[in-house]
């Protein structure tokens, strides 16, 4: 039953492939090739390339709640902000002396704030493995925790959404005040180096690309043999007839927590991957809006399949970075209408309009 | 408001799974001076039932005269206000929890089919399946051997073999009917509650469902509520009619029609 499932993601077989060719032929154009050779991708493209790349992750994680499970995620924007603060701590504890103060223990903005030491959740940041251990930690906790309170109380729908929005939307308020210990409305930036790489050279960038495309690669794995296993079945028929699955035996709160919880580490891993290769992490991250966003470009992609959710994350991406280039004014009102568009002719993403046209399943 | 009674502490150690129902010395399913009332209105009203191991059994009646509330105590759905329950000679259903109930071997098909749609008719059925129900165990399960042929043969039963890899949500009304006459099968009950089957059904699926429920029959007890005549008369030996809460009669289809209380129930109404 599996290698049937296996051989019939006919999409997913082809991004997976595209993400392993991207993984090689990037960096290597980016890296062997002169800057003169018409066969060199500027490390300015390999950025942008690698933030879609973690966007995608943070699209496919969202696939994941809102189009196997159900559950409308407006605030998937928190759990990629989380992952990518908890690295930012870490890139920041690695400047060292070598801020604007000087301060070998403190980051410039506890010292500008006459802090004289570390608060204790700033403890231990130094250490990667510690820092990338919170990466999976701190979202994943607060998925499980907000979502054991709302599963078990039977929020759902639009009220489970609107939560969702108000989680990300608190935590936004939080880290924008500067006592929190984050920055503030700064955030973290000025990140200088990573195990002692530095961020800004050619190497470093590439490396961070391939780490995405394999996280990318990675997840769509584990996520497929997901949603294809009995515990994906289930998933599928509880966002289709909950009491259903709950008169046949299966406890529907426990498997939607663990998705959420799961898919909510998904996200943290993105913003991680996500913040040395942007170089900053603020509040801004938390916004309501992003979370919105998200979640059209999943729609925009099609939802319930995965991949659609990597196409869309890539499309839509791509069209803002053309269009604020262009029009920066005009972007969201393009992106509101593209969602009213697809929601309205296109229910099943550009993915379903790609099958609709091939005529296939 | 009828006071709440928690039955589900009770019987706490046995092993639902396996329990075996004795029927060696009499009835499957006995049920003695069932009583049920709402706000006063007796929707059953010293009821008084015996279905043997193996018979099918048809349960017919006028609008309101207790039939689904009948299932609903059978099913510990409702909780009688007098009255006593045994499945097999050993098993006090009133003592039951609904789940334990249904874990004993008692299958309920409700009368609106509710499959998953966007699932294969066999993941349906796997889903359906006696098993672990834990999150982690439904990460790494496989079905066994053993569970693969008793799906083939439900769906074989259920007339689905050709429809095994297709979506449920493509499928017929009536197959869908069957489909979910399917998922309380791979449980293995040993009574299976039927209500209101064809209700809705073609011509052709009516006549299917009659041959797929006498099938059943046998291997285990099946109880029918139907309104359609006729397709009652096609599947029934015994036909038992329900009037305001109480046993009105009993019979084969013939001798029921032809008496007279029961004419003047259908007549009246
Ligand atoms: N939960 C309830 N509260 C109050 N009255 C109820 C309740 N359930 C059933 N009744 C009443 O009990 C009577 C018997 O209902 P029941 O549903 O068992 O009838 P039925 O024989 O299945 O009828 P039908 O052929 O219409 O399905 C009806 O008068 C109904 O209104
Ligand atoms: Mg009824």
């Amino acid at each position: 039953m599996l290698m049937r499932h296996l051989y019939n993601d006919v999409g997913g077989n082809i991004l997976l492939a595209l993400v392993l060719a991207s993984a090689l032929i990037v960096p290597t154009c980016n890296l062997l090739f002169p800057d003169d050779s018409i066969f060199h991708v500027s490390t300015y493209t390999v950025t942008v390339l690698g933030k879609y790349l973690c966007f995608a992750l943070l699209a496919l994680a969202l696939d994941l709640v809102w189009g196997y499970c159900g559950i409308l995620s407006l605030g998937h924007g928190a759990f990629f902000a989380l992952g990518g603060y908890a690295m930012g701590m870490y890139l920041m504890r690695q400047i060292g002396s070598r801020g604007v103060y000087g301060n070998v223990d403190l980051p410039d903005f506890m010292v500008f704030l006459n802090w004289s030491e570390l608060p204790w959740y700033w403890m231990g940041f130094d250490h990667f493995w510690l820092a990338m251990s919170m990466v999976l930690l701190v979202p994943g906790t607060l998925a499980y925790v907000f979502g054991w309170l709302a599963f078990r109380s039977r929020v759902t729908g639009v009220y489970l959404s609107i939560i969702t929005q108000a989680l990300t939307y608190a935590l936004m308020l939080a880290f924008f005040r500067n006592e929190m210990g984050f920055g503030g409305n700064n955030g973290l930036t000025d990140f200088k180096d990573i195990l002692g790489f530095d961020l800004l050279s050619d190497n470093t960038r590439a490396a961070l690309f391939v780490l995405s495309a394999s996280a990318l690669g990675g997840a769509y794995i584990g996520c497929r043999a997901i949603v294809n296993s009995r515990l994906g079945k289930v998933v599928i028929a509880l966002r289709d007839a909950e009491s259903r699955v709950r008169s046949i035996g299966y406890r529907v709160e426990s498997y939607k927590l663990w998705i959420f919880t799961f898919s909510a580490v998904l996200a943290g891993i993105a913003g991680a991957l996500y913040v040395p290769q942007v170089g900053i992490i603020n509040p801004g991250e938390f916004q309501p809006l992003n979370s919105i966003e998200y979640v059209i470009w999943v729609a925009v992609g099609g939802r319930g399949t995965l991949y659609g959710a990597v196409l869309g994350a890539v499309l839509v991406n791509y069209a803002k970075t053309s269009f604020t280039a262009i029009l920066p004014e005009v972007w969201l009102f393009a992106l509101g209408g593209l969602f009213v568009l697809v929601t309205l002719f296109l229910p099943r993403g550009v993915v379903g309009l790609i099958r609709r046209k091939g005529g296939g399943t | 408001m009828r006071p709440w009674r928690d039955r589900t502490g009770v019987f706490e150690t046995l092993d639902y799974d396996h329990v075996t129902i004795d029927t060696s010395h009499g009835p499957m399913l006995y049920m003695e001076d069932i009583t049920v009332s709402f706000d006063g209105f007796k929707a059953l009203n010293n009821l008084t039932l015996t279905i043997d191991d193996g018979e099918l059994r048809c349960i017919i009646g006028p609008n309101g005269a207790g039939k689904t509330t009948m299932m609903d105590v059978i099913t510990g759905k409702t909780r009688p206000d007098s009255g006593t329950v045994f499945l097999g000679q050993t098993l006090d259903l009133l003592k039951m929890s609904e789940t334990q109930i249904s874990r004993v071997g008692i299958g309920r098909k409700f009368q609106k089919p509710t499959v998953f749609e966007n699932l294969e008719v066999r993941e349906n059925l796997a889903l359906a399946m006696k098993g672990p129900r834990s999150v982690w165990r439904a990460l790494v399960i496989k079905l066994t051997g053993d569970q693969r042929d008793t799906i083939d043969d439900v769906l074989n039963t259920i007339g689905l073999t050709a429809q095994s890899l297709n979506l449920a949500g493509g499928l017929s009304h009536g197959q869908k009917q069957w489909l979910e006459i399917g998922m309380l099968l791979v449980q293995q009950p040993r009574l299976l509650l039927v209500d209101e089957p064809v209700a809705g059904m073609t011509h052709a699926e009516t006549e299917r469902t009659a041959e797929l429920l006498t099938q059943l029959a046998g291997e285990r007890s099946v109880v029918v509520i139907e309104h359609d005549m006729e397709f009652v008369r096609s599947i029934a030996r015994t036909v038992t009619v329900l009037h305001e809460g109480s046993v009105l009669a009993e019979g084969s289809m013939s001798e029921v029609q032809q008496n007279p209380r029961v004419v003047e129930v259908y007549l009246g109404d």
